[in-house]
């Protein structure tokens, strides 16, 4: 192991300020983590969060408060003295490179296996083969980095944030790229690992909070507005501590009548990236005043599913009728101008030119149209107008409608796109991940908006990966597994593991435990 | 916390301008010539008579004219390298019509002659934007080699087809073209210099071009692909097809930088005639902020560095070549500039520091 001081046993975090141009991002914070502990930290997105944890890895220095190590302050200037600490963090985002080995990757952080004009690689893969055992982290120390599917390189930032010494583990929303099977067995390994570690879970679903922590914290503004014990709160009582006020994310209560068939995808093929059929013969039907869930494991062909439909990806064979007309392989502006809108997966860069001001980005697909143009000169003062309308409607928080939009938070941002999509007035609309990564606010009045236009008689398109988001506003539920639709099923009478075993591609009957069952004696057979 | 920012941004570019000015003064205190001195004449030098202030509007005027292309071109997501043999191509296409319809009255004419410029620039810069849009062929990549293919056809021509017969009589054998009918010569603004009407030209085109950017929805189109190619793309913009278009404007304003100067200063195409306006207009666009109203200033400015540096070859006995020292500091200048100007963590804190709030810190280790 690293020549380490002594292993950390405690952190203390003492009235930590920091402050940033126009916000008050950490605001006296003082929190204490021990071994054998899990802490939640919980907050919206800007509560600062993200900002506290640079703080303590040394990536920021605090305008003032101090940190202890062991009851001993420190002052850490680069990661590198947090690392010496034993204290490590594990990134929103990994930070590997694709296209080397996990023992390379790890090569490239640990000092004592550089030597001169020699390099340990064999020393790195021992290292990992030690921690992963001792963790119960199963890694292959020679895969590539590229071959892992997002919960593997997940366990390999794990394993290489220990094998660099770190007995203290910041996790930064670790679960929000996983896959729901995948976020369990994280939690399940996080907590085995916990009696021997201390942990800081960032984190701001509650229900996963309350699975792993044994302590929660909730920030604020940048202050620390609750402690508690896990254990003596519901997550709805988290959730209202989180936001200030009561939060109830509102549920399709199924009242609208179904409408008229809007949009029919028949037997879509498309090819992906790498040249092979990712949708293979896939069927859809949305009716108008629905809202149709389309869920599965990510990587089954939604991507490529909602770049078909917004006319980005070339369809090899198969129909996508909208209210009649055949749409595949039209242009992205056919395609909008028949009425279809879109809420694209990656926002900060397919819904939004981030350096265009809040109501440049409002026009993004309407600049051209008589409203906001004459003789082709752009009528800023109806788009200042309108922006200011939609700036209010959509409630956006921004200092003013010229400010650049990737200045914003998340939620914001996916405010933005949903306005400008919703005020076209669009007869259907697909939406991907709406709400990944928004925090519990901002979810609220997107769900709230997307019922609202199921209501007045749009036809949705609901792609997510969070079972409780499509069961909570579809009307039908869908399940994509291998570029195709395996089964579709009323809201009603889906469950969580219901969808579970249909995204495992497993199709059910109509009672779901028969598969399961009659799945385990020829596993069982085979054995004997 | 407007005003701050401008006082922020005032100080950084001071800072660093000083910085820059330091680092060019160390290497020529190294050749062994005084910085004061050569700073004095390079800067006030070209501006102490009309003569020289005209002298710097007349290399202001290519540079501001190939500056607004670079910015239309970056504006819209390419770079373009290749003003350099844009300009020449213009100034091949502009001489050869000019010499062909020697007839016409100069109303027509002249006109003709600037258009035939901007065409051929269009032309060479439409090529690695087609290229780019069509085969994904690097832009940077391609521009820099139709620069190299440029000057060889332009040279071949100068030495072959369009040779001035006067040259081959008396045997000198310049590689030159016949002079221009005097239809196709534009006028001088101050009379006993050589500063033209080109002047005019140049500037109403920064104009436009201010106003085709962001006034206009081809402009914002064009922003829209260069500033964020995929949400374009989402919004339904056809992304390559304003790649081309841009770099059709691009070109066309270096080819057109190209027929002012056969038309306005030299009156025939000779070799050379471009003489690095299309590199220098990368930097004077890059200084300029990619905006005309910032291009304008910034192409006088290096207009004086131009003329300046003309100066202290003669009276300091510094090389001109100085100039492009000058210059490469500048463009590292005004890269860390921006990234400074884009901090706003730091502006916070040099204003806390100065209001003399001094967070505590706690003992450093």
């Amino acid at each position: 192991m690293t020549a380490m001081l002594e292993p950390i046993s405690e952190l203390k975090l003492e009235g930590i300020t920091k402050r940033f141009p126009g916000v008050l991002a950490c605001d006296g914070i003082s929190l204490q983590v021990r071994r054998g502990e899990v802490l939640a930290l919980v907050g919206e997105n800007g509560a600062g969060k993200t900002t506290l944890m640079n703080i303590i890895m040394g990536l920021y220095r605090p305008d003032s408060g101090s940190l202890f190590v062991n009851g001993e302050e420190v002052h850490f200037r680069t990661p590198g003295d947090a690392y010496a600490r034993g204290i490590g963090m594990v990134h929103q985002h990994f930070m590997l490179v694709p296209n080397m080995t996990v023992a390379e990757n790890l090569a490239l952080g640990l000092k004592q296996l550089h030597h001169f004009m020699w390099l340990d690689i064999k020393g790195a893969a021992r290292r990992i083969r030690e921690v992963s055992e001792r963790y119960e982290l199963p890694v292959n120390p020679d895969a590539y980095i590229w071959q892992l599917s997002v919960g593997e390189q997940q366990r390999v930032e794990l394993v290489k944030t220990l094998c660099l010494g770190a007995r203290l583990l910041i996790l930064d929303e670790p679960t929000s790229a996983l896959t729901p099977q995948e976020t369990d067995d994280l939690i399940e390994r996080l907590q085995r690992m916990a009696s021997e570690l201390a942990i800081i879970f960032i984190s701001h679903k509650l229900n996963e909070v309350k699975a792993l922590s044994d302590r929660v914290s909730i920030l604020r503004h940048g202050a620390v507005v609750f402690n508690g014990h896990t254990v003596n709160h519901e997550p709805a009582e988290l959730a209202a501590l989180m936001t200030g006020h009561e939060v109830t994310l509102p549920r399709n209560e199924g009242t609208g009548r179904p409408g008229k068939p809007l949009l029919s995808v028949k037997n879509l093929c498309v090819r992906g990236d790498r040249g092979n059929l990712v949708l293979d013969g896939l069927n859809l039907e949305l009716r108008a005043g629905e809202i149709l869930g389309v869920a599965g494991v990510s990587g089954n062909g939604q991507r490529e599913l909602a770049d078909t439909l917004a006319g980005l990806r070339a369809v090899e064979s198969g129909e996508i009728l909208f209210e009649g007309q055949n749409l595949a392989n039209c242009s992205p502006r056919a395609i909008i101008d028949a009425g279809m809108g879109y809420v694209p997966e990656d926002r900060q860069t397919e819904g939004i030119v981030p350096s265009f001001s809040v109501k440049d980005n409002f026009i993004l697909k309407d600049f051209a149209s008589q409203q906001f143009s004459k003789l082709s000169f752009l009528r800023r003062r109806e788009i200042d107008r309108h922006a200011d309308q939609l700036k209010a409607g959509f409630d956006i928080r921004c200092p003013s409608t010229s400010t650049a939009t990737g200045a914003l938070s998340g939620g914001n941002i996916q405010k933005v796109i949903l306005a400008r999509e919703i005020a076209r007035g669009p007869k259907a609309l697909v939406a991907v991940y709406p709400t990944r990564g928004i925090d519990m606010g901002a979810q609220e009045f997107i769900h709230s908006q997307l019922l609202d236009h199921r209501r007045k008689g749009v036809g949705i398109v609901l792609i997510s990966e969070e079972l409780e988001e499509v069961m909570n506003l579809s009307d039908r539920i869908a399940v994509i597994y291998k570029g195709k639709i395996l089964k579709t099923l009323p809201a009603v009478e889906a469950t969580r593991e219901r969808l579970g075993i249909l995204m495992a591609g497993l199709t059910d009957t109509d009672s779901p435990p028969e598969p399961a069952a009659s799945a385990l004696p020829s596993a069982g057979a085979v054995h004997e | 916390m407007n005003k701050q920012r401008i006082i922020f941004g005032g100080a950084v570019i001071l800072a660093v301008s000083l910085v820059a000015a330091l680092v060019v003064a160390l290497v020529l205190f190294s050749i062994g010539a005084s910085p004061l001195e050569t700073y004095k004449t390079i800067l006030m030098g070209p501006l102490s008579d009309v003569f020289g202030v005209t002298e710097v509007l007349v290399r202001a005027v290519p540079l501001l004219l190939v500056g607004l292309g670079i910015a239309i071109s970056f504006r819209s997501g390419i770079l373009n390298i290749g003003a350099e043999g844009q300009i020449q191509m213009g100034v091949l296409a502009s001489t050869a019509v000019a010499l062909a319809l020697p007839g016409l009255p100069k109303g027509i004419l002249l006109p003709l002659v600037l258009l035939a410029g901007a065409l051929g620039g269009a032309l060479w810069g439409g090529i690695a934007g087609w290229l780019r849009a069509r085969l994904q062929v690097n832009e940077i990549l391609s521009t820099v080699m139709l620069n190299y293919i440029a000057v060889q056809v332009h040279t071949f021509f100068l030495r072959g087809p369009m040779l001035d017969p006067n040259e081959l009589e008396t045997g000198s054998g310049t590689p030159q073209s016949m002079r221009l009918p005097e239809a196709a010569i534009m006028d001088y603004i101050v009379p006993g210099t050589r500063l033209h009407t080109g002047l005019i030209l140049a500037l109403v085109a920064a104009l436009l071009v201010y106003v085709l950017l962001w006034k206009t929805t081809l402009g914002y189109r064009m922003r829209a692909a260069g500033a964020g190619a995929k949400a374009a793309r989402y919004a339904g913009i056809p992304v390559e097809r304003y790649l081309v278009i841009a770099m059709l404007l691009a070109g066309g304003f270096a080819g057109l930088a190209g027929a002012v100067e056969v038309t306005g200063v030299h009156h025939r195409a000779i070799e050379g005639i471009s003489s690095g306006y299309g590199f220098a207009g990368i930097v004077v666009a890059l200084f300029g902020m990619l905006h005309p109203g910032g291009i304008i200033p910034s192409s006088i400015f290096f207009g004086i560095l131009l003329i300046g540096a003309d100066m202290t070859q003669r009276s300091a006995g510094v090389p001109a070549n100085m100039v492009l020292v000058l210059q490469g500091v500048i463009i590292l200048a005004i890269v860390s500039a921006q990234s400074f100007l884009r901090n706003s963590y730091a502006q916070a804190r040099l204003f806390r520091w100065w209001s003399g709030f001094k967070p505590k810190k706690g003992a450093q280790p």
